[in-house]
């Protein structure tokens, strides 16, 4: 079961940081998709994963909105 | 066995906030970083909007710097308490609506607030005596300390030196002979620590990490607080300010117009809040009014708008207006000739 992040119409870093703080609320192992408008979210959010020990298992774009799913950590 | 210590570092994604963290990590510290988002902050993001930028390479320079060094970084959000930083600044301001001195002030103070809750023994920061003419002072750093209550738990690696040591160079976590004396505006001596670290591809500093230091920004946001007759604001108020053209032809409202097809795509997202006007039969902006608007308001403003759309020179154009609670309406305008739109309407 994923959980659910809207981030449209934010722009960076705003969608970086409901990542992060939707993910503190999480388990290791557990999904979040988010949805995003900013293209910057396509480098910011994987960074921002790979610094604090998560991990991007799908990103594409689908009509302009890019979708990125994370699973949460061990680190958390 | 001794305590593994811990630092917090604020990263702002320039060169000197790298340097002080990475000095640090050098001497055996846990080093985690905190960035804390205002509002203002300057990010290359903000230019992906419009869509001629697009291809541009985008990173946001505090998660660059984080990743660069190995260390966790925490953005935090601070744009609702931060507004009475701007709004009422104890120290005045820079040279535009900068509140930098109260700024440092703040951050410090929130990184001290932080670091109770998540067990961190001291906070260091990449300030240079001398380098900023308000906030990098001998006194104004003096000031910081005190009215950010951090105590000795301040370290500024990059000017330790010239400073009275602080406790984490009087308790033996660091070592003082490893730290720096860097003083001035002088960018020499970073830019050769750098180069002894290997980093090579830092971002430029050049004071403009926050967009209060920009002028034209900043007069924007003035016109902002005048219009409304109070100084306040939400935090699309000031996103707006940083997209496209913003003309004021009557004191209770302006137009923003949008520059083309990226920022036209940002501003739709803002329909329910503004009145919008759009063109139907030339390619042209999307258009927000902002302040309340009558008939004949609308007219004027969709003469204006017409005139930064393809049917400039055309008799007449058709347009669009939805209003906020998504009734539309057909308007034909005639474009107003340039020399009608007066330069004192642009912001």
């Amino acid at each position: 079961m994923k959980q659910q992040l809207d981030a449209r119409c934010l722009l960076c870093p705003l969608p970086v940081i409901r990542v992060q703080d939707r993910i503190n609320s999480m388990a290791a192992g557990e999904l979040l998709e988010v949805v995003c408008t900013d293209p910057g979210a396509a480098s910011d959010i994987p960074v921002w994963c790979r610094i604090n020990g998560h991990k991007v298992v799908e990103m594409q774009e689908q009509e302009g909105e890019l979708v990125i799913v994370v699973e949460v950590g061990d680190s958390q | 066995m001794t305590k593994q210590r811990r630092a917090l570092a604020l990263i702002s994604g320039g060169l000197d906030s790298l340097l002080a963290a990475r000095v640090v990590q050098e001497q055996g510290i846990h080093v985690e970083g905190v960035n804390f988002y205002t509002g203002f902050c300057v990010e290359g993001h903000t230019h992906a909007i419009r869509k001629k930028d697009r291809a541009r390479p985008k990173r946001n320079n505090a998660l660059w710097v984080a990743e660069q060094i190995g260390i966790k970084l925490h953005i935090i959000d601070v744009s609702e308490s931060y507004k009475d930083v701007v709004i009422n600044p104890k120290h005045g301001y820079g040279a535009n609506l900068n509140p930098c001195l109260d700024c440092k002030c703040f951050m410090v103070g929130k990184a001290v607030e932080w670091i109770g809750g998540h067990g961190f023994d001291f906070i260091i920061t990449g300030e240079v005596i001398g380098q900023r003419p308000m906030s990098q002072r001998r006194d104004t750093m003096r000031i910081v300390v005190r009215e950010s209550q951090v105590g000795e738990r301040l370290l500024r690696p990059l000017c330790a030196k010239n400073l009275p040591p602080t406790l984490p160079e009087l308790e033996g976590w660091v070592d003082r002979d490893k730290l720096y004396g860097f003083s001035g505006r002088s960018r020499k001596p970073q830019m050769a620590l750098a180069k002894q670290f290997g980093l090579t591809d830092y971002a430029q500093p050049a004071g403009g990490c926050c967009f209060l230091t920009d002028e034209a920004y900043s007069r924007k946001l003035a016109d902002l607080w005048q219009a409304r007759g109070s100084r306040e604001y939400e935090l699309d108020d000031i996103m707006l300010l940083k997209v496209g053209r913003h003309l004021r032809p009557r004191p209770h409202f302006k137009l923003i117009i949008g520059r083309e097809e990226g920022e036209n795509n940002f501003l739709q997202g803002y329909r329910r809040r503004f009145v919008q006007l759009r063109m139907i039969s030339h390619p042209g902006p999307l258009t927000l009014l902002d302040g309340e608007t009558g008939p004949e308001d609308r007219e004027l403003a969709a003469r204006i708008a017409a005139r930064f759309s393809a049917g400039r020179e055309a008799e007449q154009v058709e347009m669009q207006l939805v209003d906020k609670d998504g009734s539309e309406r057909a308007l034909q305008v005639t474009p107003m000739p340039v020399a009608d739109i007066r330069s004192e309407w642009y912001l």
